[in-house]
């Protein structure tokens, strides 16, 4: 267990190097650059400005000091706005972003869990086939399409909701609810096929012919062993919500991490696009071993190598 | 001859009714087909997935046709009729420069749909050369090619496709480049298992005894065998690659104007959303439709597709 954990740390950080450098030079190979001479008034803070950022020096030698830099945790500063660095940036939009992504997680799950179980146990068709119709079409709209949709229907034509920025709680409905419904969808099925396949277990039969009643049987017996799936799904899903909510950000203006990047490849403002992308890089990285490991403690029949 | 007749006599109460399950007992139970004949014969059971395909098949006539009858073409503006609504001339309105939005939509489509199938055939081709390898060599090699797509996976990949488009300008071929990058790992993935529990098949011993070489056992023997669950990941992957690229179009970062897809018609439309909410609507309708037939037709073929299912 101890050596599995280590070796996933380690790949993990060589994925970060790779991540990292392969970001630095696909920016340095992009023509144009945010500091140009016609930005400054003179040729003195042309020069100044090339130094502060480094950009007089060979590209190796850049790379070299960004690297070292990176390892002390330092990302740099923004290109476009002076003395303000890439921390600032992810400090102010990475716990908005994490906010909604949040509340769309604990959706997604409750009312994923609740629709596959559902869809499984139901004993009627007609209510699995519609929670698996909402199951489908979760999966193949776009978040952003239901985003549209959503306020073209409730913004705009209804006018129930607010659909631009956080002020107010209901700020947060159309968002979360645009970004758990493919989560929704997901776990809806994952659970559904997978509580099936317990419910034919034998420790179910045993259970029902102990005499437990079914509510408990579901509830205390099934749904956790049927659970695991779903865990191995949710890791990198939350993951995902606190890191690919891009376009919903926009839609709603929400000013979170999504958006910032967004904005700042308009700009061309290379060292905030990088500390976002490694941040983002680590974030994702950390929360796949998590969850993998969380499986492995849950589930004994999995055994780590 | 006579006497003999009379002396037994064939009477209903002698036979008994054989039940359903004997009577068919010398039937052959399948008739020989080839492969995909059967999976045809399964696809055509599934409801859902044949309406997909047929709605997919008059959504494509109509993207190719539509741009070519209509009279109107898709950057030919009037400024007459601006932001227009429904009409017999325009079916579905016109945007804000007086375009007609049915033969935008279609041109769109047209896009949308080769991004999606160029993507998808771009993502076949590495990930079956890469997976294949992957498999069949195995070991150290094997190890190594794994690990580096487990590295690819774990980097968000719309962050990625983002990056690229913008560092190469948008345009068809950097929007390909950047989708393909982000996503052929699915299908490298797919492909590896499959070849590695094919390689251990009689079949495959048989070619290698016969002294065929790598190459010809991976091309003709464990990559054929393997081409059900690498259509099923195709048909999967053209919807997410056209959703990428409507996602890159609604990001701002998609084809120039006066080009268009779905992803950036939908995103012209946004300044006007409030007032002409119609003109979302369209491209959002022809993105979701599509999606979901295509995802019909994965489902259909998942299950038509896979030998075991009989």
């Amino acid at each position: 267990m101890g050596k599995y954990i280590l070796k996933r740390i380690v790949i993990g950080i060589i994925t970060l190097f790779v991540l990292s450098s392969a970001t630095f030079f696909l920016m340095k190979a992009t023509p144009g650059s945010p500091i140009s001479s016609e930005k400054y008034k003179t040729a003195e803070a042309y020069a100044a400005a090339m130094e502060k950022y480094n950009l007089d020096k060979p590209v190796l030698e850049q790379y070299a000091i960004y690297m070292m830099d990176l390892a002390h945790g330092d990302l740099g500063e923004s290109m476009i706005t002076e003395g303000r660095t890439v921390m600032y940036y992810i400090s102010t939009g990475f716990p908005v972003t994490a906010r909604v992504g949040s509340i769309a997680f604990v959706i997604a799950m409750f009312g994923g869990i609740a629709l596959g179980t559902a869809a499984a146990l139901s004993k009627r068709r007609w209510i699995s086939n519609v929670c698996m119709f909402v199951a489908t079409i979760g999966v193949s709209v776009p978040s952003f399409l239901i985003a549209m949709l959503l306020i073209i229907v409730f913004g705009v034509t209804l006018r129930w909701l607010p659909f631009v920025g956080l002020n107010k709680a209901s700020n947060y409905i159309m968002p979360c609810i645009a970004l758990s419904l493919y989560p929704i969808s997901m776990i809806s099925r994952l659970t559904r096929s997978s509580l099936t396949e317990v419910m034919k277990q034998d420790y179910i039969i045993l259970a029902r012919s102990k005499g437990t009643p079914y509510s408990q049987v579901v509830l205390r017996h099934a749904i956790k062993n049927a659970m695991l799936p779903v865990i191995t799904y949710a890791g990198p899903m939350f993951a995902g919500l606190l890191t690919g909510s891009f376009v919903v950000e926009s839609i709603f203006s929400i000013p979170g991490i999504g958006s910032t990047f967004v904005s700042c490849v308009m700009n061309r403002d290379y060292p905030v696009i990088m500390g976002v992308t490694i941040f983002l890089g680590i974030l994702i990285i950390s929360f796949n071993l998590i969850t993998d490991i969380l499986s492995a403690a849950i589930d004994p029949r999995i055994k780590l190598k | 001859m006579d006497m003999k007749k009379d002396e037994f006599e064939l009477t209903p109460d002698l036979f008994e009714k054989l039940d359903e399950s004997e009577k068919n007992a010398e039937k052959i139970n399948y008739e020989s087909k080839t492969y995909f004949q059967d999976a045809w014969s399964r696809f055509k059971e599934n409801k859902l997935a044949l309406v997909g395909l047929i709605f997919l098949a008059i959504m494509v006539a109509c993207c190719i046709l539509i741009p070519i009858i209509s009279p109107y073409t898709y950057d030919g503006q009037d400024m007459s009729i601006r932001n227009a609504g429904m009409s017999l001339a325009h079916p579905m309105g016109t945007d804000s420069f007086g375009r007609d939005m049915l033969v935008r939509v279609m041109y769109g489509g047209r896009i949308s749909l080769s991004v999606g199938v160029l993507a998808a055939f771009i993502c076949l081709c590495i990930g079956v050369v890469y997976g294949g390898i992957s498999g069949y060599v195995g070991g150290r090699v094997d190890m190594l090619m794994m690990r580096f797509v487990d590295m690819m996976y774990s980097i968000p990949d719309i962050l990625y496709v983002i990056l690229i488009v913008v560092v190469m300008e948008p345009s068809m071929f950097s929007i390909l480049l950047g989708i393909s990058i982000s996503s052929w790992m699915g299908m490298a993935r797919q492909v590896r298992t499959q070849v590695l529990t094919l390689k251990e098949q009689e079949f495959a011993l048989a070619a290698f005894v016969i002294g065929a070489s790598d190459a010809r056992i991976l091309l003709k023997h464990l990559i054929v065998n393997a081409m059900g669950p690498i259509i099923v990941q195709v048909t999967m992957l053209v919807p997410s690659a056209i959703f990428n690229e409507a996602y890159l179009g609604f990001l701002g970062i998609g084809l120039n104007a006066p080009q268009a897809s779905w992803g950036t018609l939908a995103n012209d439309a946004r300044s006007v959303m409030s007032v002409y909410p119609m003109q979302v609507v369209w491209p959002v309708l022809a993105i979701c439709l599509t999606m979901l037939a295509l995802n019909f037709i994965g489902d259909g073929l998942g299950e038509a597709l896979d030998p075991k299912k009989k």
